[in-house]
């Protein structure tokens, strides 16, 4: 089980939640396993190939999957998925 | 019979070989123009007054060694007997005295005292270099910096003589301003080309209702003064873009981001790197705000983070977005808070992480931010990055405009 954490402008595709608790031993099976709860969040995190874009990025614990192994990078379980998307509110 | 104090002073004067305050700007001038900073090695001056003396300033490059200690000092600072040394005092008397003793008691073989003193010399209108003194005010003003010893008179001083560009008198640039005002930041650089609206007094503290309508950089400026009156405002009121960031930029210590859109951050950070700036950049949107530190070729850059911008449907700042009143007031005094600790180089400041805050769970989380070896800015040197390409990523503006 590891916790997803959405931020302000995903929760509404979220039906509102900030975290979603799903299974997946990858970050590529945990984005799926959220997409299967909320499908609207796909749209927003991948691209139609399923790769992440460019502009979002999701970190495990912390570390940037993109340093990492990707889609592909480990979850250890009761990990923290974050999605984080770029702000530019001043 | 013995002489006199002032016949003694006499007689010493006529034995020991004077100069002229010229001849003395004379020898300054071509040390520097032989080693290009300071007096040449070959000429040592010494300042011989007391300390309570100096705060009015004394010569470029002179040592400061009180006659009182000059025998005991005077080795470590000129270990060399045969070295050319001018001395000088308020007005030529104890520099005489000091002379005689250097030579007589000391063997210096090339030693001259200053006619006149630091009072011709300075008659005569060459530079002085005042050094850095606390007025009684500010050592009041202060006085709780002064407590702490991680600040201290050195942190404190530090900031009297930062230079911090705050881009934006909005959420994020309205608590940054007015704090680091009252803590006697410098130079306050100020960019903003808006005036203040009703709207914005849900949350832009620096402003207020008997500015309304009045540009933002003028009404941050009255309420800067009216805290802290001697720090030096600088208005920019404009919209940064790429034909003046470079100059606007230039000559600060430190840039404090908060400009609610994409372009602007992504110029900022080229320009910044460019000029290898520190950027103290924070992000706000409805309950969340993001905070992060970049110090170009120390740490990761904007583009590192994030390597393009969202489209503008999926990028909030492009159009009218809800945010909590104190939200932008707790970034940007974290904010603050990253610039006094550069400033003095104190802590760990937040370099390669992002910090996430969450006001609604009152959560933080947070973030590794890695330099990125293929970051098509930060993996060249400063300067390969061509100004034509600073701030530039595909199609955004079309983006932007396209969503209104």
């Amino acid at each position: 089980m590891a916790v997803v954490k959405l931020p302000t402008q995903l929760r509404a595709a979220a039906g509102g939640d900030g975290e979603v608790r799903v299974e997946g031993e990858t970050v590529g099976a945990v984005l799926d396993a959220l997409y299967a709860l909320h499908a609207e969040l796909r749209d927003r995190i991948a691209d139609a190939d399923g790769t992440l874009r460019r502009f979002v990025n999701v970190y495990v614990n912390g570390d940037d999957i993109r340093f990492g192994d990707g889609l592909k990078t480990p979850v250890p379980a009761g990990a923290e998925v974050q999605i984080l998307p770029a702000v530019a509110g001043g | 019979m013995s002489p006199s104090g002032a016949e003694f002073i006499k007689q010493i004067k006529s034995e020991v070989e004077e100069v002229d305050p010229s001849d003395v700007e004379s020898l300054l001038r071509a040390g520097e123009s032989s080693n290009g900073h300071g007096p040449s090695p070959r000429v040592a001056v010494v300042d011989v007054r007391e300390s309570d003396e100096l705060v009015s300033g004394k010569l470029p490059g002179a040592t400061a060694i009180p006659r009182g200690f000059l025998e005991s000092r005077i080795e470590a600072t000129i270990p060399d007997r045969s070295q050319k040394v001018v001395l000088y005092c308020a007005s030529g008397a104890r520099s005489a005295l000091a002379a005689n003793t250097l030579v007589r008691d000391l063997g210096y073989e090339d030693v001259v005292s200053m006619k006149g003193g630091i009072t011709l010399w300075k008659d005569r209108g060459y530079d002085v270099e005042v050094p850095f003194a606390f007025t009684p005010e500010q050592r009041q003003r202060y006085s709780r910096h002064f407590l702490l010893p991680e600040v201290g008179e050195e942190g404190q001083r530090k900031l009297l003589q930062a230079k911090v560009l705050l881009l934006g008198a909005g959420g994020l640039g309205s608590p940054t301003a007015l704090y680091l005002a009252a803590a006697g930041v410098g130079t306050i650089g100020i960019v903003d080309d808006d005036t203040v609206d009703v709207s914005n007094l849900q949350r832009q503290v620096i402003h207020s209702t008997a500015t309304l309508g009045v540009a933002k950089v003028d009404s941050a400026e009255q309420a800067i003064h009216a805290l802290n009156p001697e720090v030096k405002v600088v208005k920019y009121q404009t919209r940064l873009d790429s034909s003046n960031i470079m100059d606007i930029l230039e000559g600060y210590d430190l840039v404090v981001d908060g400009v609610d859109n994409f372009p602007t951050r992504y110029l900022l950070n080229d320009a910044s790197v460019r000029l290898k700036i520190p950027v103290v950049s924070a992000a706000i949107l409805g309950f969340e705000g993001q905070l992060s530190v970049f110090a170009p070729y120390d740490g990761p850059c904007y583009r590192c983070l994030f390597p393009v911008p969202p489209p503008a449907e999926l990028a909030p700042s492009c159009g009218a977005n809800g945010v909590l009143g104190v939200l932008p007031g707790t970034m940007g005094l974290l904010q603050a808070t990253e610039v006094m600790k550069l400033v003095m180089g104190t802590g760990t400041p937040l370099i390669g992480r992002l910090l996430m805050y969450d006001a609604l769970e009152a959560t933080t989380t947070e973030l590794k931010v890695r330099r990125d070896p293929e970051c098509p800015i930060c993996s060249r040197p400063p300067e390969d990055i061509a100004p034509e390409e600073m701030g530039v990523f595909p199609d955004y503006e079309a983006f932007c405009a396209a969503a209104g």
